[in-house]
């Protein structure tokens, strides 16, 4: 059946048990926005030490492909350095456009999501969050700044 | 009082599709209807047959596709109950018929302290352009709210429509929660204030007899779309002491008598309001889908939809499902809105697409309802004449299977 294509065992167990997700009381970085197609929220918080983050953590609401990808994303930015969760981030976009491969080696778990490109109308869903960390790290997001849309 | 839902669904080719080698179960009829041959061929003769601009041409051609256009109008004039065709002016749809009231009538005659009485069930097509209107004006939006079952909360009535009321804007049946408004109460407080009241027809009409000349509303906003009409088509009903005092909100060729260097003057009602290339062969398929739902008679299409409701609801509630909105099918529309176990509306929506069955998931732009209620989402089954019971089974079989994928 091709629900399997979307609905991964690894997106179900993601949405099922998310990682990361709580408060992070006085984060340096925190966004959120929601989806007004389907009422999904996110929002992101994290704090840096030098230029690797440190501490990134996720709350929200939604359907199971933007809440797993939440999930999924604080798990491959934690530990990285911001200029490369934000490389990762433009990279993630691009394979849910289908314009990069998705190369497990480069994006883990997140190739699970893969299945979404072929729902156009979902994809939003998927990009959600990295739209949030993205807007949190480079946008008004600095110093508890946020932003809704 | 009935017709054959076998027969009737011959008559609308899309019904034989599939998807992933399943039959096409369409539950989104609120959302937009299907056609029936009778329509897509009245549509497509226009153009094999009479197609020239209305209103422009002396040749022949052009006076058959004016008189099919203003023939268009008298049909759909009397669907409603309106016999003066001068009472309806063309718009694509509600959303512009009632942007048409508010910006055409609502700039002149509303003004700053003036209130602006809406409800909660609203669609977003009759809560932005008032907003919009109250912005320049400096008027004041005043709220109906909604009971826990899903009803207009009309205790505060009173202090809500007053003097300085100018439109009561209201539903007659909510897109999101299905509710059928007690529209003769409103109207009536509207007009013991001196108020123009203004229906949001867009789901009352394709699905229940609708009397706008009965009703006395002042305007009636409504969507060819949704009753088995092309896409842009629909139009405002009003009375002719509104079109009078009402500016034309667009201007361009043949709404106008003159143009000078520095003024022009307006044609008569209601053309001063059709500015530009009207959606000619539209209206003409409009007319034939007025023409099929009369010939199944509005009653039967009410009753037929009362049923299939009434069995839907049993089987939702039946399958654990929280149903938003009136419990008492009497009192509501076939739209549905509903919550499945944990099941996000979106993931719910998906899989019941791999079984062919399609559902409107999200906010049906109505977010005031949404967050009335507490939820980001609904997912919403509505249905129409083509509807049957097996459809529904199908639904709540496939509601099964979302339940095994995501249990949590």
């Amino acid at each position: 059946m091709a629900l399997d294509e979307i609905y991964k065992e690894v997106i179900l167990d993601h949405y099922k048990s998310p990682r990361n997700k709580r408060d992070l009381p006085g984060a340096a970085y925190t966004c959120s926005r929601n989806n007004p197609l389907c009422g999904d929220e996110i929002r992101v918080s994290a704090n840096v030490e030098g230029d690797v983050l440190a501490e990134v953590t996720f709350q929200g609401a939604g359907c199971s492909i933007s809440q797993s990808s939440a999930s999924m994303m604080t798990e491959a930015v934690t530990g990285t350095p911001v200029a490369q969760a934000l490389d990762l981030a433009s990279a993630f976009r691009g394979m849910m456009a289908g314009d990069v491969e998705p190369d497990e080696d480069r994006f883990g778990d997140l190739v699970a999501l893969e299945g979404v490109v072929k729902y156009p109308i979902r994809i939003k869903c998927a990009v959600l969050a990295w739209d949030v960390l993205q807007e949190a790290l480079q946008g008004d997001g600095a110093a508890s700044g946020t932003q809704s849309h | 009082m009935s017709f054959d839902v076998a027969s009737v669904r011959r008559d609308f080719p899309i019904l034989s599709r599939t998807f992933n080698g399943k039959p096409l179960v369409y539950l989104d009829s609120a959302a937009t209807s299907h056609k029936p041959t009778s329509v897509i061929e009245a549509e497509a003769d226009f153009y094999r047959l009479h197609n020239a601009n209305a209103h422009r041409g002396i040749y022949t051609l052009g006076e058959e596709a004016t008189e099919l256009y203003e023939s268009a109008r008298s049909t759909i004039a009397g669907f409603f109950g309106v016999t003066d065709p001068a009472r309806l002016v063309f718009t694509r749809g509600t959303t512009e018929a009632i942007n048409l009231v508010a910006h055409g009538w609502g700039r002149t005659h509303v003004g700053a302290g003036d209130t602006i009485v809406l409800s909660e069930m609203e669609h977003h097509s009759n809560i932005v352009p008032w907003q919009m209107l109250a912005r320049a004006t400096g008027a004041t939006l005043r709220y109906i709210e909604l009971t826990d079952d899903g009803l207009l909360d009309l205790a505060n009535l009173g202090s809500l429509v007053t003097e300085r009321t100018k439109v009561l804007a209201i539903t007659a049946m909510s897109n999101a929660l299905g509710t059928i408004t007690p529209l003769r109460q409103l109207i009536d407080a509207a007009h013991a204030v001196g108020a123009i009241a203004v229906v949001d027809a867009a789901q009352a009409a394709p699905h229940m007899a609708f009397d706008a000349e009965a009703l006395g509303a002042d305007a009636v906003a409504f969507s060819g779309h949704k009753m088995l009409g092309p896409t842009a088509s629909g139009g405002l009903l009003a009375t002719r002491e509104l079109l009078d005092g009402m500016d034309p909100v667009f201007g361009g060729g043949d709404m106008i008598r003159e143009v000078f260097h520095d003024h022009s003057t307006w044609n008569d009602v209601p053309y001063r309001f059709e500015a530009g290339t009207m959606q000619v062969a539209q209206q003409v398929g409009l007319a034939e889908a007025v023409r099929y739902l009369q010939a199944l008679g509005m009653d039967a299409v009410r009753a037929h939809e009362l049923e299939i409701t009434r069995y839907a609801m049993d089987k939702l509630l039946d399958a654990g499902a929280t149903v938003y909105g009136p419990k008492d099918v009497q009192g509501r529309g076939g739209a549905v809105s509903f919550w499945f176990r944990d099941v996000h509306p979106h993931d719910l929506a998906q899989v019941l697409n791999e079984e062919g069955v399609c559902v409107r998931a999200g906010h049906h732009c109505a977010q005031l309802v949404m967050r009335r209620y507490g939820t980001p989402a609904t997912a919403r089954a509505s249905f129409y004449v083509y509807n049957t019971a097996e459809e529904v089974d199908a639904l709540v079989t496939a509601l099964d299977k979302a339940g095994d994928v995501f249990a949590l």
